[in-house]
This record gives structure tokens, sequence and C-alpha cells, in this order.
């Protein structure tokens, strides 16, 4: 049966140091609702299922077409883009939405995802070029390489496999499974290639690669079907042949 | 003088490359945005970029490239940066390539191109159909590599405010707001440079992101700088519907050979899969021979507007038409269009490989934004070495991208519009530079009381607004907006409507007086800081409306029927507003038609 009312149960809290608590809300029924616009109806009226005034749901949000990854989020204790959570898609009964747990909370639905962008740092992912001037055209590419690399360049920082890999939390070392699947990405462009040992070195000590317990959850969430544990073995045989020639260098 | 230090304002592809371009010269750059910078609006750009690189056996040429983009624009569009954008187009596909962008190749590795509307070559890379994710992402790892080396230092979820501005009228720094802490502080920069992207939200749900609001540029225009053009808004001819936002299905679909049409028969109640060839109307290419399906988004969303709404052969009875994808094979498409292929069969369920998709014309993209300065040289391109470069006319007040009108005139042809930001930055990032250095006194050595002063004049009005009470609601009041500008100022435009727009704009700045802050939190309070952004858009919203209702002619995106012909002799001029206390005063000012003579406009 179609809803005719959409029940969110909601959980606030109103800064880092917590503590949370749950609301309820019930908004009428729309064709094409997703998340987004859930909580958008409930700004506009910012009442509780019981009545109680509240303030309005914060979110953080952005693009809106899953491509930004801003408004990632627990949906019925899945990680995804509220975005993209279509309303008529989603089970009936309450729609229960969480912020990530495995980042800071700033309020309400919003984290502070900044460690992501960090180790993306720490991991050099870019490729280093001389400079904006006029240099010519880059590395020619066989089309099947840049389908390849494409699927990773597509990662949106979005935190959705780093909250469901049980070896990243906020206190353990390891890097996550986004910001190392990247340095797949460098190390197979033409150019980033020829300093593919500084990324590898980056992942090869501790928080990094060996620190994947192959649990292979990350793989399942990811928006975009990045194929994250290939890169994992990949970098896998990078690191050991990098590992090796370290060795004999000795 | 002490080393310059220059703020960014946004952390879109103008932006960006602005930023690194600075950082590039050696100047520091704090670099500002509302959202983790890899979040911005730019990710959403799909189809591509367009550059004259000519790999196709086409003679294609930056000229023709330049001159497809004044004929596009309506020939509103000032011809020397125009023309110097398109000659540095390939170059800077070379540039994106070489930062490791993925673009789609050719079976001998090069770089593929493909159609786009309003010109006849093949002259857009694309990286699948998210080409603007791909390019933003590339610079968002430069940028992040500069600031690993220290020259970068980033402030994001910071919101731009205002300026700061020293005695003589200089801008010499701005006051930004951290949307956490929710307090307001003055920062010092030698040049402050705008990039902070178009106003979309003033249209309620369109094909922009929730953070496009407008009120960042707005802030500038309320403060002194000039806005251009701000009545030409493009309305894209396809998206599809959503209760949050529009989501746009990028014209690459029809470049990559996607047709439009609508069945000949009014109410047609067949599955479009059941209508035979026979009894479709594939209006465009009957109309528009040459071009077909890749006339200009003026042009098209204007015929969709004709056979939905003057012939009733919408689909559903509504403004929708089919944009038809089945005839291509099922691997090409998820090669070359995966990423729109993917939002459609996620937001509506259905699978354009086997089913047209049903589509309609959104609001877009403004090509209107900050009046911004240009030096040219004797032979009609760009002075480089010169400072006024993308400056407003507030000494000091850079823009870039969006936010700003150049290059685009009365209407922006697809896939130039992520060539522009680019340009742009790659211009003005180097012309605020100059100009930071050839400052006498530093930002650093101005009076600390500039800042000070600017900096409380902000804690007292967040002070102010976080008191407010009232029964008016600022999301209820913001929709409201969203739908009047949505209903009298897009394709078709009526004096009496504008009219009443602008009243109606008038009678929601009164009553934003009434609307209550809804959140009392001192830290990351969103109604906060929307309050203050919405009396910016308002005031935006009437510079749009008034700037419609001035133009008496039509032009590009601005379709008058009372004055349906282009008028030069009157209105070849740039409309620049200024604000007042009564709401933006209006002049206009002659465009540079040096290098080509504006003709009829054409696609049959």
């Amino acid at each position: 049966m179609p809803r005719t009312a959409i029940e969110l149960r909601i959980k606030r809290q109103d800064g880092p140091s917590g503590p949370p608590r749950w609301e309820e809300f019930s908004i009428p029924w729309r064709a094409g609702m997703n998340v987004i616009s859930c909580l958008m109806e409930i700004r506009k009226r910012p009442v509780t299922k019981q009545g109680a005034k509240t303030s309005p749901v914060m979110w953080e949000a952005s693009c809106l077409e899953e491509v930004c990854g801003a408004c990632t989020m627990l949906v019925n204790g899945t990680p995804r883009q509220s975005c993209a959570a279509l309303v008529d898609g989603l089970p009936e009964g309450v729609i229960t939405l969480e912020p990530l747990t495995r980042f800071t909370v700033v309020r309400d639905l919003i984290v502070d995802r900044s460690p992501m962008f960090e180790a993306l740092k720490r991991v050099r992912a870019w490729i280093p070029i001389d400079g904006t001037y006029d240099l010519g055209p880059g590395p020619r590419i066989a089309e099947t390489e840049r389908e390849l690399s494409y699927a990773f360049s597509r990662c949106m920082t979005c935190g959705c496999c780093m909250e469901a890999c049980p070896q990243y939390n906020g206190r353990s070392e390891f890097l996550g499974p986004a910001p190392i699947a990247q340095v797949r990405l460098f190390n197979a462009h033409p150019t980033g290639a020829m300093n593919a040992h500084e990324r590898l070195e980056a992942i090869m000590g501790r928080g990094g690669l060996v620190d994947c317990g192959n649990a292979q959850n990350c793989v399942e969430v990811c928006p975009k079907e990045i194929p994250l544990t290939e890169a994992f073995g990949e970098l896998g045989r990078q690191t050991t042949v990098l590992w090796l020639k370290n060795l004999l260098r000795r | 003088m002490a080393q310059p230090r220059i703020a960014v304002v946004g952390g879109g592809l103008a932006g960006l490359m602005a930023t690194i371009r600075i950082a590039e010269a050696g100047v520091p750059v704090d670099l500002f945005s509302i959202v983790p910078v890899k979040r911005s609006h730019s990710v959403c750009a799909q189809g591509g970029i367009n550059g004259a690189v000519n790999v196709k056996g086409e003679d294609d040429s930056p000229e023709i490239h330049f001159y497809d983009t004044v004929k596009g624009g309506d020939f509103l569009a000032h011809q020397p940066p125009a023309r110097a954008m398109c000659y540095a187009a390939p170059g800077i596909i070379y540039l994106l390539d070489r930062m490791g962008v993925m673009f789609n190749r050719t079976a001998e590795g090069f770089l593929d191109f493909r159609r786009f509307g309003g010109t006849l070559y093949n002259r857009t890379a694309f990286a699948g159909a998210t080409t603007g994710q791909q390019m933003l992402y590339a610079l968002d790892e430069q940028v992040r590599r500069h600031e690993a080396a220290g020259l970068v230092t980033k402030y994001e979820q910071w919101e731009y405010l205002g300026m700061a501005r020293d005695g003589a009228g200089r801008c010499v720094g701005l006051v930004a707001l951290d949307q956490r802490r929710m307090t307001p502080r003055a920062f010092r920069a030698d040049a402050v440079m705008l990039a902070t992207g178009g106003p979309g939200l003033l249209f309620g749900r369109t094909t922009n992101s929730a953070i496009n609001s407008g009120s960042a540029t707005a802030s500038a225009y309320l403060e002194g700088a000039w806005y251009a053009n701000g009545e030409f808004i493009q309305i894209h001819p396809t998206a599809i519907p959503g209760e949050d936002k529009l989501r746009l299905m990028s014209e690459s679909a029809r470049g990559e050979g996607g047709r439009v049409w609508v069945p000949r028969r009014k109410g047609d109640p067949r599955r479009p899969q059941d209508i035979p060839e026979a009894e479709r109307s594939y209006f465009l290419e009957e109309k528009y021979p040459r071009y077909g399906n890749l006339v200009p988004r003026d042009v098209a969303s204007r015929e969709i507007h004709r056979v939905c709404v003057e012939e009733g052969l919408g689909v559903d009875g509504k403004m929708m038409v089919y944009l038809d994808l089945t005839h291509i094979p099922r691997a090409e498409l998820d090669r070359k269009l995966g990423g729109i292929i993917e939002i459609y069969e996620k937001f509506t369920g259905e699978d354009p490989h086997t089913a047209p998709m049903k589509i309609f014309p959104a609001v877009h993209y403004s090509m209107g934004g900050l009046w911004v300065d240009y030096e040219r040289t004797a032979d009609g391109f760009l002075d480089l070495a010169s400072p006024k470069n993308h400056m407003t006319n507030i000494p000091g007040l850079y823009a870039v991208g969006e936010c700003e009108y150049q290059y685009h005139g009365a209407n922006r042809l697809g896939a130039n519009s992520l060539l522009s930001c680019i340009y742009a930055g790659q211009v003005g990032g180097p012309a605020a530079v100059t100009w930071a250095r050839n400052q006498k006194t530093a930002a650093a050595d101005v009076a600390a009381s500039v800042f000070e002063e600017s900096e409380q004049r902000w804690t007292r009005r967040f002070a102010e607004l976080a008191q407010r009470g009232g029964d008016e609601n600022a999301y209820v009041l913001a929709e409201e907006l969203g739908q009047s500008m949505l209903e009298n100022v897009t394709i078709v435009r009526h004096n009496d409507r504008l009219q009443a727009t602008d009243a109606k704009i008038l009678e929601l700045a009164g009553r934003w007086k009434r609307a209550a802050v809804l959140d009392q939190s001192p830290w990351a309070n969103g109604p906060l800081s929307f309050l203050n952004q919405l009396e910016k858009m308002l005031a935006l919203a009437r510079v749009v409306t008034l700037g419609a209702l001035r133009r008496e002619e039509s032009r590009g995106s601005h379709y008058k029927p009372a004055a349906p012909k282009r008028d030069d002799a009157r209105w070849l001029r740039t409309t620049i507003a200024t604000s007042s206390p009564d709401g933006p005063s209006f002049h206009d000012e002659p465009v540079d038609t040096s290098l080509v003579t504006p003709v009829e406009r054409k696609y049959d």
C-alpha cells in the first residue's frame, strides 16, 4: 500500500560532545520524494510528530544527484547518499536517519569527514605536474586503461566505505579504503607512475594496506561501485615488489 | 612591501584554478568555501569542455569556436575576452589531461571529442558524463598539493559575508562566517577573488546544487559592485523533475545522437516505444535541419515551450518531451553517457536504454553576474599582464566563473562553462597577483580599525538576526520567491508579469523582516545563516526581474513576445545594475563587437 504520510525517526545531536536524542516527524507524502525533500519539508515547519516545536534538522547537502558525496548518512542503518534515497524505494514503515558513526558528529546528521581529506594528503593523491604553463598534450592512454582508471576517479570521498569498514574508526590508524584506492588511480597514470614509490611507501607502514582485514564490506556499500578490493590486491603486488626492491638495494 | 596574500572565495573550477595560479606565483592563498571544495557545484557539470583541438579532420579552429560562441550568445559578449578564451581552450584541455583528468580516448589513445549544441564540429572533450566532477577533482588534487606545501590555507565551511575596504574604497579583505562557531571574522587580503557560482536558488528548484544561493555575489552587489546582464538566465531544455531539485540530462545525450520528439497526436495514450516513427514529431530536426537536436539551449527550450504550451503536444499534457537514446548501442551509451544514465535510472526507476527519457526545461545557468573589466590588445585578444582582467568596479575585488558575466553574452553554449571557469581562473589569478604586488600599502599594513569595524558590523548583524522572532519562515519565503521567479522570469517574459513579480519580491522582503530564526543554537546554525542569505537573494532577484523588464527586445535567453526581435540599435548593450537604497538602478554600456559583425542568428 502506498504511503499517505512519511514517518521519520531522526537521531539528533546539538554538538560534537552530544548527547544524542531521537525525534520523530510525520510529513505528507508526495510522489517522487527523497530523504532530502523530507528534510526540506521539516525545515518549513519544524514541529515533531508529537506537536512539539523544534529546530530544523541540520544535514549536509550539495549536488543532490549523487556526484558530490556531501549528503551521506545512515538511512535505515545503511550508509548512502540521502539524495538518492527515494522514499518509495524504501521499505514501508518508519524511515530512520542517523549520522555516520565513524566520524565526529558536528551537529545532527552532519559529520566531520576531514580525516579523509587529510589521508589524501598522506598518500599524495595527485599528479605532480611541472606547472600550469603550456607544455602540450598529456601522455597517450589506451581507452581500456582509461575506463579502469575512471572507475577509481569517481570516488566522491563520501565516506560510505569508511563507515562499513570494520578496521576503520575514529581511533585506529588505518587510512581506510577510499584514500588507499586512490593510490591505485595515480600509480596507473603514466606521469603518476614516475613517483609511484612515494605513494606506496605511504601505505606500506602502520595504518596502511596491511591493516585491511579483507572484510570486503567497502565494495558492498560503495555507491559508485568502485572495485576497491581489486585495487587493494593490485596495490598488494605493487608494495611487495617495492619492498623487495628496497631490500635488494640495501 | 610585505609579501602579498590573496583570498579566493569559492572552491569550484574557477576558484580552484585561480588558487593554483596564485600559489604557482609564490603568493599564499586563503581559500574560503561553504562546502569542502570537492563538493562544489562544478561536480554537476556533465557533458564536457569545448576546445578546437581538431582531432576529427574537420578543419575546426579556435576562430570558428570563437564565432560559434559569440553567435551563440546573440552577440552580447565582449569579443576580445571570448576570443582569447577560445584560443586558450586547446591548451586548457591539454593541461587538464596532464593533471590526470580521465577524458575518454580514441582508438589510438588520443583525446576523444564529441558534438555539442550551437556548433557543427566535434569540439567537446569529455570524461564519461561526469566531466565537471572529474575536472574538479583534478584541480582539487593540485590545490591539495599546494596546501600540503603550505601555500594554500583552506577555510572550508566558511561563508563569505562581505568586504573590508580601506578609506579610499579599496578592497583589502573580507569578513567570513565560520558555519560551526557562527562567528564572523575579518581577514586581510591584498586582493579578494569571488568564485561563488550562480544564483540558481532564486528560482527554487533548478539544476543547481543546494548551495547556489547567489548570496555572496548579491552581497558584493549590495556593497557597491556592479551586476551585469542579470536578466540573462539559461533554461536548459533537458532535465528531469524532482522534489528537491531538477536533475540535468546532459546536452551530450543529444551530442551522442539522442533525439527529441513528441507524439504527433495530442494526448496519445500509447507507450513511447509503441508509437511508430511516422507518428512522432522530431520537432527540432524538422525546424532546424542543419543543427537539429543540437540547436543552442535557448532555442531548444523555446521550441519545447512552443510545442508543449502553444500546440499542446507535451507528453502527459505537461511541459514534457521525449529524449530518445534507445537507438544507440548499450555499450556505447554506458561508456560515453554512463553518469547520466545512472542518474536517470536511480531517480526515475526507468531504463533509458529501452525507453525514451521524459525530460523538460529547467533553470540552469546565469550568463549575467558581477561586472568585470578586461584589457584588450590591439589585435583583439586579452593583455594578460594587466591587473584589470576580471577586476570588478571595486578596486581589489575580483570575480571569476559563473558569478561574473564575461564570455557568454545572452546565452551560453553547452560545454563552454567549464572552459570559461578555468580560463577565468587562469587569467584572473595572475591579474590579482599583479594588482597585489603593485599596491603601495599592503593589506597587512592597513589600520586594524578597518577590519575591526567590518567584523563588528557583521557581528552586530548576526546578533540581531539571532534574536529574530516572528510568524514567517525563511524557507517558505524562499519557496514563494522560487515559484514566482520560475513562473514569470524564465522562458517567456511579459512586462505585466515582471512587474507583478517585482511587487511579489518586495512583499517577500517585507515579510522577511518578520521571519523567525527557527534555531537558537550558537553552533552550526544553518537557519541563522540562511536568514542572512535570503535577504541578499531577494535583492538579487530584483536585479534579474527588473533587468528583464527594462530590456525591450528579445535576445538569446531573454524572450518577450511583445518585443520578439533583437534590437541592436538600442540594446546591443550590457545592462549594469547598481544597488541603491530604493533597489537596483540601471545603466548600460556598449559591447565590444570590433572583431565580428553581429548578424541575424540562424540555425536552420
